[in-house]
């Protein structure tokens, strides 16, 4: 017996197709050498990350992963190429091998670490006792919305989220800063208004 | 805009872009029943904008949102949200209880509620404002994207 029966089973295939997946677009990714496909393959795993979290039942981090990953940085990221050349130069010497011990120690590690996690939906786990549920058991008389995430996010955890907006909008400053303000494209859209404004005004004496 | 191939696109970009704000505002709005809220509904509204400027071009992307009001959305955003809490502080709680924004009886929410819209609204902005002034940023440093650089 494999341990999984039913809907438990169905649920662990979907897991294991998913994670499969998800471990051939990143191999192609990194064998890949145009940047543009791998910019597309990257919006095809953040996309197919977001159906993992909702398998697990994740579903704001799933539609997090969805529009930020799948959609914004995609956008960003072709944004950035329009920038540099399209074809990434091939690694030399001893770059060739160092990022894939680095990977391969690092998943050792993590993998190493899995063992003292709890099991998926443990009732017992540090994450579901303590604060967790009391937030759950409370939410409803404190704050009365039926969205227990929104709550913790917005009003419990106000705090935080104050803090990734400064981040979010600390990020939008720099950037700005760094990488100037599009002035390029503004000002070529205003000299396009303006020979637009000029045709107008000539347009009848030319006779069209 | 000389060739005319991408017309397919560019129709369907027009029909598609409203619905896809217009989903990014029931994100925001419906964030308190349904998965969503001022960061998602926030970067699905930066999106419509950055899929504009792909398809239309950036100069129309920004006749239709300029740079200055992007950022000054992001920056009203983050202030809006700070001055929840700096209200709250002033109404007598503590920063960011948002119980003290309206007085009422005890047990009763039109507080926290008026609380956690204004400051997701404050997300919202913050989001839509920093992403697109980010996307700006990258894409503005070159007039016109051509059909060869894809």
């Amino acid at each position: 017996m494999t341990g999984y029966e039913g809907v438990d089973l169905s649920i662990a295939l979907l897991n294991v197709t998913l994670l499969a997946v998800l471990f051939v677009v990143a191999i192609s990714m990194a064998r890949l050498r145009s940047l543009f496909a791998i910019i597309m393959l990257s919006g095809i795993y953040s996309l197919i990350s977001a159906t993992w979290f909702v398998a697990l039942d994740a579903v704001d981090v799933a539609f997090t992963e969805a529009s930020v990953g799948a959609g914004v940085s995609t956008a960003l990221f072709l944004a950035a190429m329009l920038l540099t050349t399209r074809q990434a130069k091939p690694e030399q010497g001893v770059m060739k091998i160092a990022p894939l011990l680095v990977v391969l120690v690092t998943g050792a590690i993590l993998i190493y670490a899995t063992i003292d996690l709890p099991g998926f939906g443990d009732p017992n786990s540090p994450a579901n006792t303590y604060v967790g549920i009391d937030y759950l058991a409370r939410s409803q008389a404190d704050i009365a919305v039926p969205n227990v995430v929104t709550a913790v996010l917005a009003s419990y955890r106000g705090f935080d989220t104050l803090g990734e907006t400064g981040v979010v909008f600390a990020a939008g400053l720099a950037v700005t800063l760094l990488l100037g303000f599009g002035e390029r494209a503004l000002s070529a859209a205003r000299k396009s208004d303006a020979d637009r404004a000029d045709d107008t005004e000539k347009g009848p004496q030319d006779g069209n | 805009m000389g060739t005319d191939h991408h017309i397919i696109l560019r129709v369907v970009a027009k029909v598609l872009i409203p619905v896809i704000a217009l989903y990014g505002f029931y994100v925001q709005f419906h964030g308190d029943y349904s998965p969503g809220g001022g960061f998602q509904a926030g970067v699905i509204l930066a999106v419509t904008v950055i899929l504009y400027s792909l398809i239309f071009g950036i100069s129309a992307a920004m006749q239709a949102v300029s740079p200055g009001f992007a950022r000054g959305v992001a920056a009203f955003g983050f202030i809006l949200y700070t001055g929840v809490g700096v209200a709250t502080l002033i109404l007598g709680g503590v920063f960011l209880d948002y119980d003290a924004l309206i007085a009422e009886a005890p047990g009763g929410h039109a507080g926290q509620h008026l609380g956690i819209i204004l400051v997701e609204l404050g997300v919202l902005m913050a989001v839509t404002g920093s992403m697109v002034a980010i996307f700006y940023a990258f894409a503005g440093r070159v007039t016109e994207i051509r059909d060869e650089d894809w």
